[in-house]
């Protein structure tokens, strides 16, 4: 695995000793549960540890560090802190318009399809990407592909039930993103939740996958992997970037978040600016 | 304390107005980067960089992930997008859950750069209708940074100021023409000739 060789986390030119405690809370995890955040952007992720801290009511991280590499339990409610599971159906409508308009018709042209969703939290973006395939008539013939590091967002995930207060917002959503129909055709209500039809999660895969650590795994011709990259230090998204360059097909589309991009990474020469403006790419 | 070498400048209500009379003040040499954060729309598109670019010398722009911090700059958090300085010394983005009903949050960037930047760091909270902004100040003078909020008497919308003073120690209570001219000075090492005169504490 190429993440045990790893470099720790360097000290900043110019800036602060990063912050010691942290950088052992993160090599504990990894030597105990694989887990590897020790190449994850430490601003953010420093807050998220700050937040379990007082959640679970520790003093410091050398307390949380020595519980949790005893308590696979604790680890795990850990995770949900470490990492970020905030989603929405359609989020930023003008990324799945313009896949609808400008990708589709090239997905059109393959017999079959796959797609990954790379970092796909509790997923609302699988989903959004199922509905909108099956609104062009490519369902059928379509393997989504759906991985996160968080073995509890993948179960949320693949029970497809959300709160019916959320669907106000994904509806508007889903009709910014050119929706064809009206979302309440995806899924059923029942009292405080609602569950996305069967017919879409028969289309999805989801399954455990981390970009720190594992590699490519199939071969698609879409990659969408949104608000993933700018968790990560820049190295460490040029090693998530390589995964999902060799996971494409030539010519296969790669979708990020809209304030993400190519432009500073190694693997830009690999790849064009299909939409600039919704950060969609094609692969030379 | 060390020089000034980043200033990370928060504000929500009027704030706009605010900057308008503030950052003409800075000449176009500026050295020290500033990143900004105003509460603004969620849904809506960012015009705050070219808006707030018409209004003085430097550059202005939106906040890229991992952009090293340049001077003469001024970098605008993204809506709905956390800003956040990294210990490297680069912004980052983020979009973790609002703090205080707010993404971006005042908060993040000044406890994020505070952690970057230490006693080189001045934070600067202006006019605003909440509470954001006074954790992180109290978080920079911990680290023994600079801060300075605008006095509530000038502002639109004196809640944040206000916060600020009963939650965190202020080393300059400002009045909004003063604030323009005080930055200036800040710069090229100006405050280690006279700027220890300024501070309170």
């Amino acid at each position: 695995m190429s993440a045990s060789t790893r470099d720790p986390p360097r000290s900043p030119p110019g800036g602060l000793q990063p912050d010691a405690e942290l950088g052992s809370l993160l090599n504990a995890i990894f030597q105990r549960y694989h887990y590897d955040f020790r190449a994850y952007a430490t601003a953010s992720l420093k807050r998220r540890v700050r937040s379990a801290l007082t959640h679970f009511g520790y003093d410091t991280l050398a307390v949380l560090e020595e519980r949790v590499v005893r308590d696979p339990q604790l680890f795990s409610e850990l995770l949900r802190f470490l990492t970020v599971q905030v989603s929405d159906l359609f989020r930023d409508p003008s990324y799945y318009r313009s896949l609808r308009e400008k990708v589709v018709p090239y997905l059109r042209t393959y017999p079959s399809l796959k797609i990954w969703v790379a970092g796909c939290a509790t997923g609302e973006e699988a989903y959004s990407l199922a509905i909108l395939l099956a609104e062009e008539g490519l369902l059928e013939r379509t393997l989504i592909y759906a991985t996160d590091i968080s073995p509890e967002s993948l179960r949320t995930a693949e029970a497809g039930i959300y709160g019916v207060e959320r669907f106000k917002r994904f509806s508007e959503n889903y009709l910014a993103a050119g929706g064809k129909a009206s979302l309440s055709d995806y899924y059923t209500a029942r009292y405080s939740s609602a569950v996305f039809d069967r017919v879409l999660k028969k289309a999805i895969l989801f399954s455990d996958h981390s970009l720190a650590t594992d590699s490519a795994f199939a071969e698609v011709e879409l990659v969408s992997c949104r608000n993933v990259l700018i968790y990560f230090e820049r190295e460490l998204q040029d090693r998530a970037l390589g995964v999902l360059r060799a996971s494409l097909c030539r010519k296969g589309f790669l979708g990020l978040g809209l304030k993400e991009t190519l432009r500073f990474s190694t693997h830009a020469p690999a790849f064009v600016e299909f939409v600039r403006e919704d950060r969609i790419y094609q692969r030379a | 304390m060390g020089d000034v070498k980043a200033i990370v400048v928060g504000g929500s209500a009027g704030a706009l107005d605010a900057l308008s009379q503030i950052l003409p003040a800075l000449p176009a040499g500026f050295s020290i980067p500033i990143a900004l954060v105003l509460h603004v729309h969620p849904g809506k598109p960012s015009y705050l960089a070219p808006l707030l670019a018409n209004r003085c010398q430097l550059t202005v722009k939106e906040a890229e992930d991992k952009e090293p911090l340049a001077p003469a700059t001024i970098y605008v958090a993204p809506p709905n997008y956390h800003l956040l300085v990294e210990p490297r010394r680069c912004l980052s983005l983020s979009v973790d859950d609002p703090v205080l009903f707010s993404r971006p949050a005042i908060d993040v960037l000044f406890e994020s750069a505070a952690d970057a930047y230490g006693a080189e760091l001045a934070g600067l909270l202006l006019t605003g209708g909440s509470e954001d902004g006074a954790r992180g100040l109290a978080e920079i003078k911990r680290k023994g940074g600079l801060t300075i909020v605008q006095a509530p008497s000038t502002a639109s919308v004196p809640t944040m100021p206000q916060a600020a003073l009963r939650l965190a120690p202020i080393d300059q209570v400002l009045p909004l023409p003063e604030i323009g001219p005080y930055l200036a000075q800040l710069h090229s090492g100006a405050r280690n000739i006279q700027g220890e005169a300024w501070r309170r504490s």
